[in-house]
């Protein structure tokens, strides 16, 4: 079993490639993207700092990403919570289509936002059509999170705050919402995480105003401007990480808090 | 009495779940069913001639050049998937049946993070890594594996699989994993103890019962593969370009929305189509015990 561990490791390498470059070229002396490397720098990190439409796209980035978050979140635990407490008719091809964007092609759901937006409606393009879309794709992530969380609730929970007294919504609130709270904060960090990243579907609906990856998309065109879009990778992979790395505490807690084994994984 | 209770939960359940589905029925439904519309209709100069017609699917099956893409974006996508879930399927059953129970989830983490860090610069850095003085030319000519720079591996459909490849390693990664996390491992005992050896127990009864999970591997990185216009716009040079891009080009470029939409449909109906064949070829693995 030593080839497999020896297997394992060299796809862990494989994985982390591009990522383990762009902090050497994001701090190397150099124009181009190229090896060898030319000594340390931190002017491109500077030159980032200096770009007025960098910070009014990142921005955006971030209004975009926190609003997704927030939505998809909020119908995510309606789903999750109706999913896992009952069922009823028409549940599955419900769900199903609730679903569907996980395994849907990107730039299908692109077009035909699109299409409905602009053609149909004639609205014009603005973060708004690009919250809409990257709610409905972070959705289904959101409830696959958050399935796991409501799953492990006891129902004799909620019984028992509704023989005390309590209605159901004031249940919900004191007993049920404390116990998945850690599915809540993982799923909104997940799905800030694919908003601020998503660039498909933005390319498509972005109006005036670009986020990050349509920038960077539009830098990616200019040799000139690759170092600096290294410094701003290598700091939104940072970003990301320590994102993610939060996510997964939270969830591994909420899975401690009704006392499940972990099984692994966020999908 | 049990009924009326099923009723009432059922009724709570269905008032729960009627936002999100709403909000996908407006936003997913509703939009899909009007590209599908809109293939019927042309483009007239500026505006939409919305009399119902064909033409737009008799150009396209009659162009070879939309033909060839869509012919391409198949194979490219078929490669794409055959290479990560034939890559990924020792790593899954690694992680399910040779790593600690404890340490499981964080081999998960550490590789589910690439996938969720910045999708451009990633597919960007491919083409650092695979380009003529790249990273991966540089390292094999040092080692002086190679005499000169290879140029098989950057502007074309190899450097399109590569990427995607990788791109798409945990989605395939994660169901065969849960597949083989619900083996019960006294099957595998009660196998060897019946006289099979190590490699016929794997082929008779470990691959057999991940067979639901390499379905659903396949199915998860096959299908969004096709939508894909950024890794082909990046590293696949003139000939690898796929179909996305041309719905792209339709869209943003040409402005003929009636013809991008017949292209998205066409696109997706043959991804659904060959993965329709691929879940009734394996049709035996997937029916549930008896």
């Amino acid at each position: 079993m030593r080839g497999l561990r020896f297997y394992a490791i060299a796809y862990l390498v494989f994985l982390y490639a591009p990522i383990a470059l762009l902090p050497l070229f994001a701090f190397n002396d150099a124009d181009i993207i190229a090896f060898p490397l030319s000594g340390g720098t931190t002017r491109w990190f500077a030159e980032l700092t200096q770009s007025a439409s960098l910070l009014d796209a990142a921005r955006n980035s971030l209004i975009i990403a926190a609003t997704t978050a927030v939505l998809s979140t909020v119908l995510g635990v309606c789903a999750a919570r109706a999913a896992t407490m009952a069922d009823w008719p028409l549940k599955r091809p419900m769900m199903g289509l609730i679903m569907l964007p996980l395994v849907l092609p990107e730039i299908i759901v692109a077009v035909s936002l699109l299409v409905l937006a602009v053609q149909v409606f004639g609205l014009g393009l603005s973060n708004t059509t690009i919250i809409a879309a990257h709610t409905l794709i972070c959705m289904p992530f959101s409830i696959a999170v958050l399935n796991g969380a409501f799953q492990n609730l006891d129902p004799a929970l909620e019984e028992a705050a509704l023989d005390l007294g309590e209605t159901r919504l004031s249940a919900f609130r004191l007993v049920l919402l404390p116990l998945v709270m850690p599915g809540i904060v993982s799923s909104l960090l997940i799905s800030f995480t694919i908003s601020l990243d998503e660039f498909i579907i933005a390319f498509f609906l972005s109006g005036a105003n670009p986020t990050m990856p349509v920038y960077i998309w539009g830098l990616l065109r200019f040799p000139g401007q690759l170092p600096v879009v290294m410094a701003l990778g290598t700091i939104l992979v940072a970003l990301s990480i320590v994102l993610l790395t939060i996510a997964e505490i939270m969830r591994r807690r909420g899975l401690k808090r009704a006392g499940l084994r972990d099984r692994g994984g966020f999908l | 009495m049990a009924r009326a209770a099923l009723t009432a939960g059922g009724k709570r359940g269905l008032i729960l779940v009627s936002p999100p589905f709403l909000y996908a029925l407006l936003l997913l439904a509703v939009p899909l069913a009007t590209i599908l519309l809109f293939s019927f209709w042309t483009q007239d100069y500026l505006d939409i001639d919305t009399r119902f017609t064909i033409a737009n699917y008799v150009e396209a099956f009659g162009d070879p050049l939309y033909m060839q893409l869509l012919r391409r974006s198949l194979l490219i996508a078929g490669a794409v998937t055959l290479v990560t879930v034939v890559l990924a399927f020792p790593i899954a059953y690694f992680v399910s049946f040779h790593v600690a129970p404890a340490r499981k989830s964080l081999w998960l983490f550490l590789i589910t993070i690439p996938f969720w860090t910045s999708y451009l610069i990633r597919v960007f850095l491919w083409k650092v890594i695979l380009g003529y003085n790249g990273v991966l030319n540089s390292s094999l000519l040092g080692v002086g594996l190679i005499d000169e720079p290879l140029s098989v591996i950057l502007y074309n459909a190899n450097a399109v699989v590569i990427t995607l490849a990788h791109a798409f390693a945990p989605f395939a990664i994660l169901p065969i994993f849960v597949a083989l996390e619900k083996i019960d491992r006294s099957l595998l005992e009660a196998s060897m103890d019946l006289g099979e050896t190590r490699v016929t127990t794997f082929l008779r009864v470990t691959l057999p019962l991940a067979m639901p999970g390499v379905v659903a591997a396949v199915l998860i990185v096959f299908i969004p593969t096709i939508g894909d216009y950024v890794t082909p716009r990046l590293v696949g040079g003139p000939d690898g370009l796929m179909i996305a891009n041309m719905i792209q080009t339709q869209f943003l470029k040409l402005n003929n929305a009636p013809m991008g939409a017949t292209l998205a449909i066409l696109a997706m109906l043959s991804v659904t189509a060959v993965s329709l064949v691929f879940i009734w070829l394996n049709r035996r693995w997937l029916r549930g015990p008896k």
